[in-house]
């Protein structure tokens, strides 16, 4: 049976595993002239060596520079806007954070802002919520880190404001218009991508070191998810709902104000959400042009390896992270306060603001409770145990790793010729997404080559993969789980949160100990940093898979197992993709991380372009090299999820 | 009717705490300022160069009742800073001969104001038992014995020679093709990266050589131990490409705005007349980074013990 | 009556050289699927005609892609025509600037649609308010207002509900009431029933005959059901790929079916219910008995079944005393055995 079976299945078989030939024929074509042509046509570049266009870059730069005194540009336009923005942020700072108004105390003592955040969030998410808002604004308080945090919070409340001024309107354009989208899209993608280290810099030249350069710095990298998630909440609006608004004779004003803004608000209260955590999420690399708060302590005590500190400090953007987030997102549910409580609470505000303005007690944090030494103590004993009975352990893992996944890859895509390299990528790019898909690959491969930096590049490339396998496994264990069982969603989900906000800079230290300079710290550390996006998104593509199918499924007697890969996988491939698509995105932001604990290539570019005057340019160009790996990285895998999905 | 009776009572309660406890805001009155005016402090992420800024800072608000404003930045930043007017002085400059040309030469915004005292040696380093169990590691001429000794993942069939932070210039790749050692220079990216692979390799007598630089805090508490080069001659390092020498030593200087200088007011006296050695600084540092000390203290309890020096920096101001 | 609506020869075309195509008359003749295989464009409405007269219910009736969503969202330039005249109260809808068009859609007409389309973030009132606050109705008028048209679709005591703690049926009086709010000259239905249960249809189709009656507006009901179109047109009209296939009254199209698309269309419907006497009566022969029992000629067939089977003679098809025809009853057993 089986024998006479098996021919006639041949063709369909072959049939249908058509491209998967294809593509296994590509790879290994590529293998046996990467044997010939191998470390031929590599187009390296010395960590020193600069091309002339680094060098034209770096000219301009200084031109830039020289003429900052002079130019009109600088004296009439930038200065304006850096006037502008500095008022506010002292502003709100010297409402709740500074010492103000010759007051040797902010406006708003601590018990005022606790006062005002729980009201707030009573107002908006509840008791349940204003509990913990209430709770964790007291912990940051009795970790001895009360002004830092106010600090942080007003920086980042100021930069999430302006980020929305501008980012609501710019996404209710682009949802409105498929033009304007489509000339942002690539705009919104070089502002998330393009690492901050590369404009750090160039900012204080602009808007002098300050509350302005770190809020632009922060908001050139948190408003574009409000941009974004506008667009698509004013998109997903149905077409019916705005059909009957304009048969009732609405203008395009009215059926923006009373029909579409409404409509996207629950959306867009979630595009808001995204942006306070990416606010918060460049705290850190703000403090490096002198943003006061938080960011400042974790840099500080990473000079002297000071992980106890750091982590205290880390912990409380954490805590922040959590609070803000919690508030934002049950703010986009329905609900109405009864009046009582609403006018009770203003009132009990209303005097904690006034007794926090006119007493010590109540304007400075002092207690007798410092819970911030225990948790900079037990972080430091931890840290110590770590790194005191792990490393045999963990660096044989590493070395296995490095040798049987990054070293192959990596000598595959950087010891080929680039134009190898190329050709095999376009014509996978053909493969996955036809046409298009190839033109966008040949374009951004191009580009890359222009760069100068075309082995750094396939250096960084090759991590990046491993980083995204890795980040995949662990999405598509944890996420499974989570999605299946509610109890381990719970417990999951606050340390997860908990890894995307931490700074990197807190754990770079003992992960440095455990695995030493090398790739693959710079990958764990990228891990760290995107898995908990992947999981989050399997997880709820899993629980939303429809009850009904998974009962048919059991009622046809499978096992968990059997429902978990026969089912609910499948059926939750459009999470996969989008898992593995942001898990890409957000490895990619970690490339300049990497660089500091022993990537190499574009990370280190990046990074040592920050430090060093001459190797700016080069900095700059490894930066739109990473931007360029990002864009087609993203198109590929959008390409392919469509081709799955349908 | 029960819920304005508990609103009234939240209220009343409130009121009656509010009126009868605590100090009042205002109630001391603020120290008062000098006619020093505002010392704009660049403060560089190192802690050898915390604690030349702790200790000027110090006894600029302390003596001269300066108003001192630190800012912390990364060196390229500090340096644009004299330009905008938001930075008067970088106190601790190693080298950095790209910016003094772009800032002092060419935009003329930045003036030398003189060294600091402090030496500084670039260089590679062992840790100290590895020195002690073999001894002749300390000449470049045996490295190539040991690079088996130094494979890591990162280096593949060679030694590793472990660069770090990104802030210095290195000609160590060069310096890996002319002296043909066989190794490879694997980039760090951190001086946390440095700084733990060095502990590590003390505390596990692992074997590590890499590049690093005195003063440094981590020398008080490992003594690193400088591996030597070719001698360092003047121009020897003239062409990157070519260098086959060691790093000179470094003059550690300090740099003021040319505003700052022009003005020439009891802040600029203090930092041109400013001086001290690497015990000093390896002192003020040691409190800062092993003691745990806030920069403001550790600069007390070293100006405490040191007022002839401090003495003599003000005398002229 | 001068009709309230008059369509002459309307088109939609789809696509980026659809005026081109309403342009060529050769272009214009061609099926669909030749249309779009040439010129890819699709035409969605092909040279409509029709008239609607005042006070009428008018059902368009099609299967999906028929076009007839399209049609009714052209009457209202919801979807703007590609060619032809809308005679509006004798005044051209397609000449309508921006600001005229708004009037006319805040004054003159609204519609009701499948999906609804109602606002979820508002409550059933201020829903029903909507096009009144448009207008610049103020707060306590537009109240006055909406309580009167929700009492009329029977949502009392919903006013402050959200649309998602409402059933469909009831999510559709609320679009029912916020369309009858501005008091319209015309209503259009778009399919406005088929996404409900069956019995809650039966309920909403009663609901709207009701409403027919008691406000007299004119209205043009699209729909895909067509026992609904009997049930509820004064008129129907058939559509197919874009065209009008018939124009009629229900038992016109039941009667004399235009072609074979209509015939087999209405084949299963309970002929009995529709069919009056003048599509089945035949002349007399001379040896029919004159003096049986008198009936009109409007008189629906399972009306008249029990007079013509109980009666021994003929029954008499009389209009204003002349003699149509004569219905016996193998005339009657034919109309009823067809349906079994």
């Amino acid at each position: 049976m089986v024998a006479v079976a098996a021919p006639r299945q041949l063709p369909r078989l072959l049939h249908r595993y058509k491209q998967a030939l294809i593509i296994g024929g590509i790879v290994l074509a590529w293998l046996v002239l990467w044997l010939l042509f191998r470390n031929i046509g590599t187009l390296p570049l010395d960590a020193s060596a600069l091309t002339p266009l680094h060098r034209w870059i770096n000219d301009i730069n200084d031109a830039v520079g020289a003429s900052r005194n002079s130019n009109p540009v600088f004296l009439y336009f930038f200065n304006e806007i850096r006037l502008v923005i500095d008022e506010f942020v002292t502003f709100v700072q010297a409402l709740i954070a500074q010492p103000s108004f010759g007051r040797p105390v902010p406006v708003i003592g601590w018990l005022g802002v606790v006062g005002i955040a729980g009201f707030v969030s009573l107002a908006v998410a509840g008791w349940r919520v204003a509990l913990l808002t209430i709770a964790g604004f007291v912990f940051l308080g009795l970790q001895g880190l009360w002004q830092e945090s106010m600090d942080t919070l007003s920086l980042t409340l100021a930069a999430v404001v302006i980020s929305l001024l501008f980012g609501i309107p710019l996404g209710i354009w682009a949802g409105l218009s498929d033009r304007a989208n489509r000339v942002m899209t690539p705009v919104l993608d070089f502002m998330q991508t393009m690492p901050t280290f590369v404009y750090l810099a160039p900012l204080t030249l602009f808007f002098l070191i300050g509350p302005a350069s770190a809020t632009i710095a922060t908001l050139i990298y948190a408003a574009p998810p409000a941009i974004r998630i506008t667009a698509h909440a004013i998109r997903s609006v149905p077409r019916n709902t705005v059909e009957a608004s304009e048969s009732l004779g609405a203008t395009r004003q009215q059926t923006l104000v009373k029909v579409l803004l409404p409509s996207a608000r629950k959306t867009i209260v979630l595009g808001v959400n995204q942006t306070i955590m990416a606010a918060l999420s460049m705290v850190t690399i703000a403090a490096l042009i002198d943003a006061p708060g938080l960011g400042k302590t974790v840099v500080k005590a990473l000079q002297t390896l000071d992980v106890g500190t750091a982590f205290n400090a880390g912990l409380a953007i954490v805590v922040l992270a959590i609070v803000l987030d919690r508030v934002t997102t049950a703010a986009t549910e329905r609900r109405k306060l009864p009046r009582w409580a609403f006018f009770g609470g203003l009132g009990v505000t209303g005097v904690l603001v006034y007794l926090s303005y006119t007493y010590l007690w109540a304007a400075e944090f002092q207690s007798d409770v410092e819970i911030g030494s225990s948790i900079r103590q037990g972080a430091t004993a931890v840290t110590e145990w770590a790194q005191d009975s792990l490393p045999l352990i963990t660096g044989g893992f590493k070395d296995f790793v490095t040798f049987v996944l990054i070293n192959p890859l990596q000598a595959l895509l950087a010891e080929s010729p680039w134009f190898l390299v190329a050709l095999v990528i376009v014509a996978l790019s053909f493969l996955i997404g036809g046409v298009r898909a190839a033109v966008v690959s040949a374009v951004c491969l191009g580009l890359l080559v222009a760069t100068g930096l075309w082995q750094d590049s396939m250096i960084t490339l090759a991590s990046t993969l491993v980083a995204t396998i890795m980040v995949m496994v662990l999405g598509i264990v944890v996420g499974v789980w989570m999605g299946r069982s509610k109890r381990a969603d719970r417990f999951i989900r606050p340390v997860l949160d908990a890894g995307q906000v931490m700074p990197a800079f807190v754990y770079l230290v003992p992960f440095l100990a455990l695995f030493s300079a090398s790739r693959f710290t710079a990958i764990i550390a990228a891990v760290v940093f995107a898995a908990p996006v992947a999981i989050k998104i399997i997880a709820d593509g899993i629980r939303a898979v429809s009850p009904t199918t998974v009962e048919a499924s059991t009622a046809l007697g499978s096992s968990s197992w059997q429902t978990i890969v026969k089912v609910q996988l499948p059926m939750a491939r459009g999470a996969l993709t989008l898992a593995a698509n942001q898990g890409l995105i957000y490895v990619l932001s970690m490339v300049v991380v990497g660089g500091l604990v022993g990537a190499g290539a574009l990370g280190y570019d990046v990074v040592a372009g920050f430090s060093q005057g001459q190797l700016y340019g080069k900095g700059l160009a490894a930066g739109v090299a990473i931007v360029v790996l990002g864009v087609m990285l993203d198109r590929l895998t959008q390409a392919a999820a469509k081709r799955w999905t349908n | 009717m029960a819920r304005h009776n508990v609103l009234g009572a939240v209220l009343v309660g409130a009121l009656a705490l509010s009126g009868c406890s605590g100090a009042k805001v205002g109630d001391s009155s603020s120290g008062a300022t000098g006619d020093c005016g505002t010392f704009n402090l660049a403060v560089n992420p190192w802690v050898g160069y915390e604690a030349n800024a702790a200790v000027l800072a110090y006894v600029a608000e302390k003596e001269l009742k300066c108003k001192v404003t630190k800012k912390e930045l990364k060196e390229e930043v500090a340096w644009q800073g004299f330009g905008t007017g938001e930075v008067d002085a970088v106190v601790e400059n190693w080298g950095h001969d790209d910016l003094r040309k772009k800032y002092i030469d060419e935009q003329k915004t930045a003036v030398s104001a003189g060294s600091t005292g402090v030496k500084g040696q670039i260089g590679w380093y062992v840790p100290p038992w590895l020195a002690k169990e073999h001894p002749d590691i300390l000449d470049w001429n045996n490295l190539n014995k040991y690079a088996d000794k130094f494979k890591t993942s990162e280096s593949g069939d060679k030694g590793q020679l472990l660069d770090g932070d990104p802030s210095f210039v290195t000609n160590d790749e060069a310096l890996v093709k002319n002296l043909n050692l066989n190794y490879k220079v694997v980039y760090g990216g951190s001086e946390t990266a440095l700084i733990q692979a060095f502990r590590q390799a003390e505390k596990d007598k692992k074997w590590v050589i890499g590049y690093f630089y005195s003063p440094q805090w981590l020398l008080n508490e490992i003594k690193l131990e400088k591996v030597k080069l070719p001698e360092y001659k003047a121009g020897c390092d003239a062409d990157a490409e070519k260098v086959a020498c060691d790093y000179p030593d470094y003059d550690l200087d300090k740099i003021v705005s040319k505003k700052f200088a022009d003005a020439n007011g009891p802040a600029f006296q203090l930092v041109k007349n400013f001086k001290w050695t690497n015990e000093d600084q390896n002192t003020v540092a040691k409190y800062i980074a092993e003691d745990k000390m806030k920069p403001e203290d550790a600069a007390k309890k070293w100006v405490d013990a040191n007022a002839d020096k401090v003495k003599a920096w003000t005398a002229k101001a | 009556m001068d009709p309230v609506i008059s369509v002459r020869d309307l088109w939609k075309v789809f696509g980026s050289n659809a005026s081109q195509v309403v342009a060529s008359d050769e272009l214009k003749s061609l099926p669909r699927s030749e249309l779009m295989d040439r010129t890819g464009a699709v035409a969605a409405v092909r040279g409509v005609d029709f008239d609607v007269a005042p006070g009428e219910m008018f059902v368009v009736m099609g299967l999906s892609g028929s076009g007839k969503s399209t049609l009714v969202r052209c009457l209202t330039r919801l979807v703007e025509p590609t060619a032809g005249t809308i005679m509006f109260e004798g005044e051209n809808i397609l000449e309508a600037d921006p600001k005229r068009l708004r009037d006319l859609r805040r004054n003159k007409f609204s519609m009701v649609f499948q999906h609804f389309g109602l606002l979820p973030h508002r409550t059933v009132a201020d829903n029903v308010g909507y096009g009144l606050e448009i207008r610049g109705v103020p707060r306590a008028k537009r109240g006055e207002r909406s309580q009167e048209v929700i009492d009329l679709v029977g949502l009392s005591g919903y006013e402050k509900s959200y649309p998602d703690q409402l059933s469909g049926g009831m999510q559709q009086r609320v679009g029912l009431a916020r369309a009858l709010a501005g008091d319209p000259d015309v209503l259009f239905f778009d399919e406005p029933f088929s996404a409900l249960d069956p019995l809650i249809r039966r309920d909403m189709q009663s609901e709207v005959i009701r409403l027919h009656r008691e406000v007299g507006k004119t209205m043009v009901f699209i729909t895909h059901d067509l026992s609904e179109a009997l049930k509820l047109g004064d008129r129907i009209l058939i559509m197919r790929d874009g065209q009008v296939v018939q124009v009629g009254t229900g038992d016109e199209l039941v009667g004399a079916p235009a072609d074979d698309y209509v015939r087999d269309f209405v084949k299963d419907v309970p002929r009995s219910n529709v069919l009056t006497l003048k599509w089945i009566m035949r002349p007399p022969r001379p040896e029919d008995d004159l003096d049986g029992p008198e009936l009109s000629p409007e008189t629906v067939v399972r009306e008249a079944v029990r007079s013509v089977l109980s009666a021994d003679k003929p029954v008499k098809v009389v209009r204003d005393g002349e003699l149509l025809g004569v219905v016996a009853d193998e005339e009657i057993l034919g109309v009823v055995a067809g349906e079994a």
